[in-house]
């Protein structure tokens, strides 16, 4: 008898940062037009690594160390996918994106609209985002709320390692703009994935854990934590659900229905500030169209309303399992 | 290389603008490295040599481009378009540089040059869509390798840049002409696109009209280079600077600079000097910041009138040629009065079409929304 190892079954054991490598060069293989640009993506590898050998194995061209400037990189982007190509756009840091905001605004995601179909944009924006990493200021933002506003945009946060892989993938071949939120402090953590498997797409929600008391739903950096949180209320007697979103446009809805009718309590959990934030949205939807199953209002767990503190005070303001375990307390168990 | 510091000399307030008919364009206060100095063919007697089909056409096209600009400010009036930006005073400008472009060439346009897209094939009433508020925009961008009329300030010149950098990887040798204004200078995405073109060395070509306004704003207030074209330099690549009234002189600068672009020689930025008759769009009042002698100076040195004096010195204006444009540009003005004089189709559904490749659940929810309440308006008026 022979021993069938788990590589050959396909499975590697990775971080989540060495999958997205991964998913970019797979990318660029499989198809030409896959162009990635950006700040110190070259020989370098991005200052997170996850360029790493992409310009080693297919030149400056394709992957190409732009000047220091944001809106010019996106525009520049735009102007390439106008001619066909499909560019992979690296933000060094969420709070560095946002001199391109405009031409993600007014462009990017209008592009396909203002020209009745004729020109849409292929182009994923990478961003390194969230907090818990000890970054120093402007590069912690959870900025997701700003893009999950802007009709046209797709917007894709992953909290697996294979998720990263699958989404990303996904994210390039797709032909509507994307934006791609990889979260900072997820980037290093391991876990076993086969590339060949293949995830749900995007646009569908994924119970990473069932549970008969109520569900937590989250994405991105605050998936973990809710896994975390979803552990440790079993000794309170809670059996915790927790639904990963994976995006937040397209929202799926049904499912997070679904599950909030079967449970009949919810929280929404983020580490984005919570006013006008994802949460809000996803509180307010639910509440709209499950009122008659919610045993609880949906409460929301969140970063403080307040800019991104210095990094020795940051584990303040990061929802933690006990914040979430008083909301989950909160929902109004007596009655 | 020797850097001099002329920055005690420059005085924002004391940068002449240059006026047609001055003696010198414009006092230079920090003079430039000799090789970096920017061209200038102020005053070049480019239709002195230009080829006389061409001066022809570009006769017919600039007559038919004001008649286009004056049809289109009195349909604005008439409640027809819901604003205009007129170009008058600048149709040398807008149609001898997309003129200076090959088919495949791509055209990056802002909101005031309809009349280059006119030019470069676009049908001249879907070049109007966005103006007259029924479509974004009204041609098929591909199509005509024509992007869309740009409103948010220079943010189409790196998108140009991009489009050149991604035909020279692909091996083609097409070029970019990107149109912006004196205004548009002064935002980042100019800045950040011309050190992009410079650094990838793309095949593409800045024209900026120096209109003389940002909407009120003179040129003194927007920048204290001595001239726009200078900025160049500080890229590393070639400025230009060209009587923008001038149809000939700015058809030979822009081919030179498209041709250069084409073999390999990388971006040129191009001054363009003209003025903007008009007020901003049909919504502005200029008599409150400028002074009509100025408007009076201008309109002697009308693009028009120096392009039918220079036809007439080389003996190429004849009657014919005179009735035949008039005629042109009053079949046009004709068609656009018919055209938007009717309603125009609207598809409220089509509100949803374009927002992703597929609509999400929440947008076809909501198509189904908007389709109710049509169905009951529907009703209403047919009891």
């Amino acid at each position: 008898m022979t021993t069938v190892t788990r590589e050959q079954h396909g499975l590697r054991t990775g971080t989540m940062a060495q999958a997205l490598n991964t998913a970019l060069r797979d990318a660029m293989r499989a198809d030409a037009s896959v162009h990635v640009l950006g700040e110190d993506v070259g020989a370098l590898g991005g200052v997170f690594r996850i360029t790493d050998g992409l310009t080693a194995e297919f030149g400056a061209d394709r992957c190409l160390d732009t000047p220091l400037a944001e809106a010019g990189i996106l525009g520049t982007a735009v102007g390439m996918a106008m001619y066909g190509l499909r560019p992979v756009v690296e933000m060094q840091f969420d709070a560095f994106a946002y001199p391109a905001l405009e031409q993600l605004f007014s462009h990017v995601a209008k592009m396909r609209n203002r020209t009745a179909g004729k020109l849409p944009l292929p182009i994923t924006v990478r961003v390194p985002y969230g907090g818990g990493i000890g970054g120093v200021e402007h590069h912690s933002d959870a900025s997701e709320a700003y893009y999950a506003h802007t009709p046209g945009l797709h917007v894709v946060t992953p909290a697996t390692v294979a998720d990263a892989y699958g989404l990303l993938r996904e994210s390039i071949a797709s032909d509507d703009p994307v934006v791609f939120l990889e979260p900072k402090r997820l980037y290093w953590g391991k876990s076993e994935w086969d590339p060949a498997a293949g995830v749900e797409p995007i646009g569908k929600a994924v119970l990473r854990r069932p549970g008969t008391s109520a569900v937590l739903i989250s994405y991105g950096p605050s998936l973990p934590v809710c896994l975390e949180a979803a552990e440790a209320a079993k000794a309170e007697g809670w059996d915790l659900a927790v639904l990963d979103l994976r995006s937040l446009v397209p929202f799926d809805e049904a499912t997070a229905c679904e599950v909030v009718r079967s449970l009949g309590r919810a929280v929404v959990v983020h580490e984005a500030t919570g006013f006008g934030g994802a949460g809000a949205e996803i509180a307010a939807r639910l509440t709209e169209k499950c009122f008659h199953h919610l045993a609880a209002p949906v409460l929301r767990v969140t970063g403080f309303d307040i800019p991104y503190p210095p990094p020795m005070l940051e584990h303040h303001h990061l929802p933690g399992v006990d914040r979430i375990l008083d909301a989950v307390a909160r929902l109004q168990w007596e009655e | 290389m020797t850097v001099l510091d002329h920055r005690d000399q420059a005085d924002p307030d004391l940068v002449p603008g240059w006026l047609p008919g001055a003696t010198a364009p414009r006092t230079d206060p920090a003079p430039l490295l000799p090789d970096a100095e920017p061209l200038r063919v102020l005053g070049t007697p480019a239709a002195d040599k230009a080829d006389p089909g061409l001066l022809r056409e570009l006769y017919r096209r600039l007559v038919a481009g004001r008649r286009y600009n004056q049809q289109a400010t009195t349909l604005t009036k008439q409640g027809r378009l819901a604003v205009y930006p007129a170009s008058t005073g600048q149709e040398a400008c807008q149609i001898a540089a997309a003129l200076a472009l090959r088919e495949d060439d791509w055209l990056f346009p802002s909101y005031r040059d309809t009349l280059a897209v006119v030019a470069r094939g676009v049908d001249p009433l879907q070049a109007l869509t966005l103006l007259r508020g029924n479509a974004h925009t009204g041609y098929d961008p591909r199509a005509t390798r024509t992007a869309p009329l740009c409103t948010p300030l220079a943010t189409q010149v790196p998108h140009a840049v991009g489009l050149a950098h991604a035909a020279r990887l692909a091996g083609d040798d097409t070029v970019a002409l990107a149109l912006l204004g004196d205004g548009g200078t002064s935002e980042g995405d100019f800045h950040e696109g011309l050190n992009f073109a410079a650094v990838l060395h793309a095949p593409v070509v800045f024209l900026v009209q120096n209109n003389g306004y940002a909407i009120s704003v003179p040129l003194t207030r927007q920048s204290a280079a001595p001239t726009l074209a200078h900025k160049a330099v500080g890229y590393g690549m070639p400025g230009r600077l060209v009587d923008g009234n001038d149809a000939a002189a700015v058809h030979q600068v822009l081919t030179e600079a498209v041709e250069r672009a084409r073999n390999g020689g990388g971006p040129t930025l191009v001054e363009a000097l003209t003025y903007r008759v008009e007020a901003h769009t049909n919504a502005d009042d200029a008599t409150r910041y400028r002074q009509a002698d100025e408007v009076a100076a201008w309109q002697a040195h009308d693009p028009i009138r120096l392009l039918a004096d220079a036809l007439r010195e080389r003996d190429l204006l004849d009657d014919q040629l005179v009735a035949e444009a008039a005629e042109e540009a009053e079949a046009l003005a004709a068609r656009m009065r018919a055209e938007f004089h009717a309603d125009p189709d609207l598809d409220p559904m089509s509100l949803f079409a374009h927002v992703y490749a597929e609509p999400t659940q929440q947008l076809r929810e909501q198509a189904a929304q908007l389709a109710a309440e049509l169905a009951a308006e529907a009703e209403v008026h047919t009891r």
